[in-house]
């Protein structure tokens, strides 16, 4: 028995031919830029002019211009950004997504069927559609003379705004919020339908309230969804880069989350120094996020062997 | 079962409330139904009076627009034969293969790649394409997107080729066959569903996907509808709303068309994975 499970269908040989587009691939555009943007981080390397062809070795300086604690908070600076991506990460992703598509999740178990489907088509084109398509949609819908809105607000008798310019951060949290919910909502949903519903049936007879049969059975048994699915749209949202359709990192900087600032440093001032720097600290909180995910993820695959 | 007051109320107020958020989400979409079919449309929602395709034939007249979707279009099918082919050939070779550490490839993969993602990679890979003289060209795009795609698209598959038993290729051997033939006539059909869930997944990514064109292109003439639509804005940035209504509803026709595919043939719940 041994023997058979060792006998393998591809031979060494083989089995590496069949690998090695795929290496390749991923090794040329994955592997070798994430080794490339630490070591171009300790450059003063520019687009244009002498430090294009030959940059200097200028070790931590671009960290320590980041870092910089005359003009941290500043806005239009790193750490300016990186505070206004740590909110608008708990914001939209952990309270806005989560709870939202915890909520729907838990709506959809109860609520007619026709009523089901038509709620999620709403809720999943807003996830579906292309980010340029979404952004112009909400142009449209915050326009202050015409948008949907306004109008909306004028016939309610309550104040209209200019929300791009007046609420900016709060308008790409609402956004990223509804763009994002379906994600979250459809984990959920699945989660809820892996419990039996006998356990639901059990408390029905003992007359439980929705609110009781939630906290008491449905939370608890989708815990380690709950875990996945906040470590997934914290990454998501820590990267996202679709705000920058809708608002341009500005007015004045007050929406620059820090991929838009990262974009702004290596593609509009051409630093490519500094930007790779940006690009590294970015990466590494994404190295945190994601270990913590996998290993949340053999943690469970663990408890299921066992 | 017959309900109690209480229950009966509490189903009510569910299905006010599920409707009202359905509405809030509903919202910012529907001027999409009126719009492009509106020849004098704004920012605004109207009823379109009359109901007209003027905007739409003023986009087919348009080269550039028409030009965009057919970038999309070449984009998105190089970058998916590419992730589909070598995403097949890499997850068989990792599920029926005894190459030593194998287990170890698709997880440092996956953190790989969920790394190296949005701007931050940008800066690095720009560098590398214009290192190797492809800035500018439909190959860089594909490239990236195939490379950025690949360890998700391997991970999916070669879950799903663990998941067939082995047997199928072992007797076609034992027939005779070479393990390539084994590959190409027995296991390859078996994984076609398999296949078609990568297929569509890379497709929806990549057509939709803003940034990497926005920053691997130069030309006008081989960016992608996702870039390309914002030549529907005048030289002082206020948007040519008629044709942009119509040109946004065009774009996202093969997304919509794709969904519904999906929905259709594998059920609402894999949808969750499509989107990375």
């Amino acid at each position: 028995m041994t023997k058979k499970r060792n006998f393998s269908l591809l031979s060494h040989r083989a089995g590496a031919a069949f690998l090695a587009p795929a290496a390749a691939l991923v090794g040329v555009f994955v592997l070798l830029p994430f080794f490339w943007v630490i070591f171009v981080s300790f450059t003063n390397r520019t687009l244009l002019g002498k430090t294009a062809l030959s940059p200097d070795f200028v070790g931590l300086q671009n960290y320590f211009q980041l870092f910089d604690p005359a003009t941290f908070f500043t806005r239009g600076q790193f750490g300016f950004s990186l505070i206004l991506t740590t909110q608008f990460v708990l914001l939209s992703a952990l309270v806005g997504q989560a709870l939202l598509g915890l909520l729907l999740a838990w709506l959809m178990q109860t609520i007619p069927p026709a009523l089901k489907r038509i709620v999620e088509t709403a809720v999943i084109a807003a996830w579906i559609l292309p980010e340029v398509v979404i952004g112009f949609a909400w142009f449209a819908f915050l326009d202050y003379d015409n948008g949907t809105l306004n109008m909306i607000l004028r016939g309610l008798g309550l104040p209209a705004g200019d929300f791009l310019l007046q609420q900016p951060f709060w308008v790409i949290v609402i956004f990223n919020t509804w763009r994002g919910a379906a994600f979250s909502m459809m984990l959920f949903n699945s989660a809820f339908a892996s419990i039996p519903p006998s356990y639901f049936q059990a408390a029905d007879v003992a007359g439980a309230s929705s609110w009781q049969k939630f906290r008491d059975i449905g939370l608890p048994l989708i815990r380690g969804h709950v875990v996945t699915d906040l470590i997934l749209i914290t990454m998501w949202t820590f990267n996202v880069f679709t705000p920058f359709i809708l608002t341009n990192g500005g007015p004045s900087y007050r929406t620059e989350l820090l991929s838009i600032y990262n974009y702004r440093i290596a593609f509009r001032e051409f630093d490519f120094g500094k930007g790779a720097a940006v690009g590294v600290i970015i990466m590494l909180i994404n190295l945190i996020f994601a270990l913590i995910y996998l290993s949340f993820g053999r943690k469970k695959a663990k408890a299921v062997e066992e | 079962m017959r309900l109690s007051f209480p229950q009966l109320l509490a189903r009510i107020g569910f299905s006010a409330l599920a409707a009202i958020i359905g509405i809030l989400f509903a919202l910012p979409l529907i001027w999409f139904i009126f719009a492009p079919f509106n020849a004098r449309a704004e920012l605004g929602i109207a009823i379109p009076d009359p109901w007209t395709l003027q905007n739409f034939l003023t986009v087919f007249g348009n080269g550039f627009a028409m030009r965009g979707l057919l970038n999309s279009l070449i984009q998105s099918v190089g970058g998916v034969i590419l992730v589909a082919a070598a995403a097949t050939l890499a997850a068989y070779a990792l599920s029926r293969s005894s190459i030593p550490g194998k287990s170890i490839v698709t997880y440092v993969l996956l953190l790989f790649s969920s790394v190296v993602s949005g701007t931050a990679a940008m800066v690095p890979i720009f560098l590398i394409v214009s290192s190797v003289g492809l800035m500018d060209t439909h190959i860089a795009v594909i490239l990236v997107f195939a490379g950025g795609l690949l360890p998700t698209a391997m991970f999916i598959l070669r879950d799903f080729i663990d998941g067939i038993p082995k047997t199928y290729e072992e007797s076609a051997m034992v027939a005779g066959a070479s393990p390539v033939q084994a590959f190409f006539d027995v296991a390859l059909p078996v994984i076609r569903p398999g296949i078609v869930v990568v297929v569509v997944w890379a497709f929806v990514n990549i057509w939709g996907s803003f940034l990497i064109p926005f920053i691997l292109l130069r030309s006008d003439d081989l960016m992608p509808s996702s870039v390309a639509i914002y030549s529907f804005y005048s030289e002082a940035g206020t948007p040519i709303v008629t044709l942009l209504a119509a040109y946004s509803l065009i774009y996202s026709l093969p997304v919509v068309a794709l969904y519904l595919f999906v929905s259709w043939k594998f059920g609402f719940r894999f949808f969750g994975g499509i989107k990375a």
